[in-house]
């Protein structure tokens, strides 16, 4: 057998913290060949980022320390090179790309400048450098090449600058890329893009992959093989098909069964009268129109799915009908009454029955406030809801129904899992006994087993109280074994609205089609037939 | 660019028109002036001959309206001591000071960028524990103690240097070294702090990962990023400098708009202290137009 | 299952003046320095009923008398003044004027600074600019000069000199405490307390202050060490606090023209100030630290090794 490009073995990180030396990885290895794609898959705290940052010599030493094992790149062990030497690796021979491109491009520096910046780093004279950059700006996709090499990061779009990063990360065709979560903070449409050009440019150029993600329809997309992380333990290996068809794992199996997507659609409801109706809503924040015109109607015990991607205005629409922003014009009926020209007296009134849920738990609990103080805060503000002598009770009662228990009532938030706040969050917003919930992302930033199970409470809540939701996503599977009708919007209008059945099985919109076509599924051979056809000329 | 700049230049102007107001009353309704230019032993009709020739007995509108009619001319009125137009003084001084200003700065600026910069780099290191106790006690010792131990030191037992007074290169070093102290400490700080998030920064990690060498890392990826914090320190640091090292003027008989100032209250000279006042606002004003600049050069966010 | 079992996994909150104190104890520097700060307190609260004769007690014969007699009694270890009274006792009554001013000051342009802080940056934006604007003319005005100004039109007392530069620290907090509740207003967790519908008032003092609160407290305890430089270099000026009274400040100011023959009456004073605003300074970068939940483990993680 040929000697592998990279040979992970026995590698152990571990970080010296409060509770003492904490191990990231333990005795880990793995091998990539030339020209292979291999992903390394887990959730947050699995150790994932750990061993590609050894290899970028990227661990912060101390806190961090390699405690044993050797990274063989071509047969020579990185670990036991001199400073020198290592970095002649990085950017030459390895290259990477991050989440985030936003931060990890240099804010005050052009993009050309960056790009060129990685070639004359290993000697490449300027003029020859400048040329380069040029050609991967155009190879990347960015339009007008010349134009955009004087441009800093922030006038990019999230996916150009994906593209930009890229367009580094190749300037020396290095051996291996490694791709630390490279599509996590794309639009869907955008991370399909960016997921070809890389399978693209790996054909061009012979380059291994190594791609880090928690997500499987990523892991189906574009790598032929795929290790399992868990606790910063490597569970699994094998093939991409192995692992999907034949998980011998627990913890594997465990995350195929979470990925969304999968269950029962719920039957459409017949129709009932409207709680909420809402018509021709529009907001515009001075040139930008950020909605154009939104109308739609939610029964009780309703859950109405918004799916679209950044700058669609859904979040606008979130903050619009709660009346966190004021519309510029439209109507939102709500018994009876228009939402958006209530007095404040009558919106203090309004607000016991329509709360909202917020992306990130992390943000959207007060640090410094108890469970208990969070919770019964909303009868402080309405304190006609319950008396005093039973907040506590009801307290434990609300923690009961989403899953926690009494005795975390005198925790702070930082002392829960995001799982566990995201729970604390719902069991605010129901003890104003709410008509309406608003979930804005309310799961996007959950690990995907987590999302399951919050989903499932979710979905137990309108069941049982009868509560209505508004579930805004910007992934359409989240939301197909949870909602009843599904709206999808575009630049701030609505492109199509329909039971969920009908818009998963039969969209009417070429848009809603290429949202279904651009979002990833964990099964290789549906994800294989997806990209088939993609690559079909229309 | 231009629009930022004509935005901030405006509402800079609206704090020195409050400014302009201030001056004007603070020194008008504290106290009638007539008792307090003419000695305690004035007789009535001198006190009173001296409001005619003043017109102080018009009404305070009338009379602010005539001082800022004055002001837009250039008429700051005269040095009662030392019958000279006010303003001459004061720019005379003012020289000085700006002289001192420059110079410190200029030292201050290169020094704590370097020390906060390369103690960032090694934090928790020798040179960091070095440079943040030196900060540290810098940006703590009060600059009049300074002086006169200095004074002690090198004037009266080595004799190496003058104690006051202007002339030679020797008698600028002992106030300029003075004043180098706190704003030093202050700012070695200030970059040390900046320095370290910047090179924790995500950016700082793609240079890594791109095999950039460490000194292009420090002093080019991550100290721009770094300077932004810094320049508003520098900024408020250079102000107080422009003020007037009052202290330091004082005790080094550095003729500058500081020791003017106080000379021109303890001698009632009240044109002389409200054209000093005016004056070092405008530079002040002016300077923070060149840190907004800056600002705008080092980063191309704000640009837009 | 594996999942489940880290989803219900808790971590312990130990409490919390057990916790300061350990993270007092991690950190030497700042522990010598808060020990220091409580024993200037301590002298500065008792030393005026206890030493207040000795301190003014003139002996012609122990005139600019030297430091270092261990024969004499402890108050004349540091020397005497021109007067011959013993200069560590009259340091240690100076300390009550000087820190009294610092702390009155201190106490007054943080209420001040944050309460107007506060309305500015949650108010409607016209009524933050005039804020910002008025403090703006603060800044540009030179502060000294200010006190200078003033004090010399009405005059020198404690109340005046605290007045005068608690109006010149204004702008320190308020723009600090604007700057954070622009930021802080649009976190989430404040959009989440006005879907609840929690008043402005409510939000701003439950939600928002505080988040804010330790920023500045670390700025107060900073600017505690600027406020006694400046009342130090007012009182050396002769315009700040008026004999007898004393202040550290002025004993430097008093001794300036002894300096070729009688070094440690400018000294001592001198040294006194800027152990004190060492310790200030220490302290108020541990409690940066210290009050930041983000950079807490610092502390903790040093605490923890070393007992």
């Amino acid at each position: 057998m040929a000697e592998p490009l990279l040979d992970v073995r026995n590698l152990s990180v571990e970080f010296h913290t409060l509770a003492g030396i904490v191990p990231a990885v333990r005795n880990i290895s793995y091998r990539l060949d030339r020209g292979e794609t291999l992903a390394i898959l887990g959730e947050s705290g699995s150790g994932k980022s750990v061993s590609s940052s050894a290899i970028m010599n990227l661990v912060d030493m101390p806190p961090g320390r390699i405690a044993s094992g050797e990274i063989l790149l071509d047969g020579k062990d990185l670990l036991k090179m001199t400073p020198a030497e290592r970095l002649e690796v990085n950017g030459r021979k390895i290259a990477m790309i991050f989440q985030d491109p936003l931060s990890h491009l240099n804010p005050v520096y052009t993009v050309g400048w960056q790009i060129r910046e990685a070639m004359t780093a290993h000697g490449t004279p300027r003029g020859e450098a400048e040329a380069e950059t040029l050609r991967l700006l155009g190879r990347v996709g960015i339009p007008e090449p010349e134009r955009a090499m004087g441009k800093y990061p922030h006038e990019f779009s999230g996916g150009q600058r994906q593209r930009v990063m890229i367009a580094m990360a190749l300037a020396l065709r290095p051996d291996l890329l490694i791709a630390d979560e490279p599509t996590t903070a794309l639009d869907v449409t955008v991370q399909a893009e960016v997921l070809a050009l890389l399978k693209e440019l790996q054909r061009e150029t012979g380059m291994a992959i190594l791609i880090i993600t928690h997500d499987l329809g990523v892991v189906a997309e574009i790598a032929d093989r795929v290790v399992v992380m868990e606790k910063g333990v490597l569970v699994e290996s094998g093939t991409v098909r192995e692992i999907y068809h034949a998980p011998k794992h627990a913890y594997t199996r465990k995350l195929i069964a979470a990925a969304p997507g999968k269950g029962d659609m719920h039957p459409p409801l017949a129709r009932r009268e409207p709680l909420l109706t809402v018509r021709d809503v529009r907001k515009r924040y001075g040139a930008f129109e950020a909605l154009k015109g939104v109308s739609f109607d939610l029964a009780a015990g309703e859950t109405l799915a918004i799916v679209g991607e950044s700058g669609s205005g859904k979040s606008t629409l979130a903050r619009v009908l709660l009346r966190l922003d004021e519309p510029d014009s439209g109507v939102a009926e709500w018994k009876g009454r228009d939402l958006f020209t209530l007095s404040p007296a009558e919106l203090f009134r309004l607000r016991r029955d329509l709360q909202m849920v917020f992306q990130d738990p992390t943000q959207s609990l007060n640090p410094r406030m108890t469970v208990y103080q969070l919770i019964s805060e909303a009868w402080v503000i309405h304190p006609d809801i319950l008396p005093k002598s039973k907040w506590r009770a009801r307290v434990a009662e609300l923690l009961a129904q989403v899953g926690l228990s009494a005795e975390h009532m005198s925790r702070y938030p930082h002392q829960f899992s995001g799982g566990q706040r995201q729970r604390i969050a719902i069991a605010r917003a129901l003890a104003l006994e709410p008509k309406l919930i608003v979930c804005d992302e309310a799961v996007s930033a959950l690990d995907v087993s987590v999302q399951a199970q919050v989903i499932a409470l979710l979905d137990g809540l309108r069941r049982d109280l009868g509560i209505s939701f508004i579930f805004i996503a910007h992934d359409l599977p989240v939301v197909r074994d949870f909602a009843d009708q599904v709206m999808v919007m575009r630049r701030g209008e609505v492109v199509e609205l329909g039971d969920v059945r009908q818009v998963f099985d039969a969209p009417r919109e070429a848009y809603t089609q290429a949202l279904l076509a651009a979002s990833l599924d964990p099964d290789p051979e549906v994800q294989a037939a997806h990209r088939a056809r993609r690559l079909e000329p229309a | 660019m231009l629009r930022f700049i004509r935005q901030r230049s405006l509402s800079s102007l609206i704090s020195l028109i409050g400014l302009l107001v201030l001056v004007f009353f603070l020194s008008r309704l504290t106290g009638d002036p007539a008792a307090l230019f003419l000695p305690v032993e004035a007789s009535a009709e001198l006190k009173q001959q001296f409001r005619e020739l003043h017109g102080l007995n018009d009404p305070i509108m009338v009379q602010f309206g005539r001082y800022v009619g004055n002001v837009l001319t250039g008429d700051l009125g005269e040095s009662l001591r030392k019958a000279r137009p006010a303003l001459d003084v004061v720019l005379e001084a003012f020289t000085w000071t700006l002289w001192l200003a420059v110079i410190t700065m200029t030292l201050v600026a290169v020094a704590a960028i370097v020390v906060g910069a390369l103690a960032a780099f090694r934090s928790g290191g020798f040179f960091d524990r070095f440079a943040s106790t030196v900060s540290l006690v810098g940006a703590s010792v009060p600059d009049f103690w300074v002086a006169i131990v200095a004074i002690v030191v090198f004037s009266v037992h080595l004799a190496w240097l003058p104690t006051s007074g202007t002339g030679s290169l020797a008698h600028w070093i002992l106030p300029v070294a003075v004043l180098f102290v706190r704003p030093f400490g202050i700012i070695v700080q200030v970059v040390r702090g900046s320095m370290i998030g910047a090179l924790s920064s995500a950016y700082v990690k793609t240079a890594r990962a791109k095999g950039v060498k460490a000194g292009p890392i420090i002093f080019v990826h991550a100290l721009r990023n770094a300077m932004l914090p810094v320049i508003t320190v520098m900024g408020d640091q250079a102000a107080s400098l422009l003020n007037g090292a009052v202290i330091v003027e004082t005790i080094f008989g550095f003729p500058g708009v500081g020791k003017l100032m106080i000379d021109s209250i303890l001698q009632r000279d009240f044109n002389v202290v409200l054209a000093a006042i005016l004056v070092t606002a405008l530079a002040i004003f002016l300077m923070n137009l060149l840190i907004d600049l800056a600002y705008a050069l080092l980063d191309p966010r704000i640009r837009h | 299952m594996s999942l489940s079992s880290t989803e219900n996994a808790i971590l312990p909150e130990p409490h919390p003046a057990a916790r300061f104190l350990r993270m007092l104890w991690a950190d030497k520097f700042a522990l010598v320095s808060a020990l220091f700060l409580i024993m200037v307190l301590i002298l500065a609260i008792i030393g005026p009923h206890w030493l207040d004769d000795v301190a003014v007690k003139q002996n012609l014969r122990g005139r600019n008398l030297a430091p270092f007699d261990w024969s004499r009694d402890w108050f004349y270890w540091l020397g005497a003044d021109a007067l011959g009274r013993p200069l560590l006792a009259r340091i240690i009554v100076a300390a009550q004027n000087t820190l009294m001013v610092a702390a009155g000051a201190v106490l007054l342009s943080s209420i001040a600074g944050t309460f107007l802080g506060l309305v500015a940056g949650f108010s409607s934006p016209r009524l933050g600019q005039v804020i910002m604007r008025l403090a703006d003319v603060i800044m540009s005005f030179p502060s000294l000069l200010i006190a200078v100004i003033v004090l010399y039109l009405l005059g020198s007392s404690v109340l005046n000199l605290i007045l005068v530069l608690a109006i010149t620290r204004i702008p320190v907090y308020l723009r600090t405490a604007r700057a954070e509740v622009l930021e802080i207003r649009e976190r989430m967790f404040v959009q989440a307390a006005r879907v609840m519908g929690a008043s402005s008032r409510r939000i701003l003092f439950r939600h928002i202050l505080p988040v804010v609160l330790p920023t500045l407290v670390t700025l107060a305890t900073l600017d505690f060490a600027y406020v006694m430089l400046a009342e130090s270099a007012l009182s050396f000026l002769g315009i700040g606090i008026q004999p007898p009274e004393i202040t550290w400040g002025l004993m430097i100011s008093q001794g300036r023209q002894y300096l070729t023959n009688a070094w440690w009456l400018s000294f001592w004073p001198g040294l006194a100030i800027i152990l004190t605003t060492l310790s200030l300074n220490l302290l108020s970068n541990w409690l940066r630290i210290a009050l930041d939940p983000v950079q807490r483990w610092r502390l903790e993680m040093k605490g923890g090794r070393h007992g």
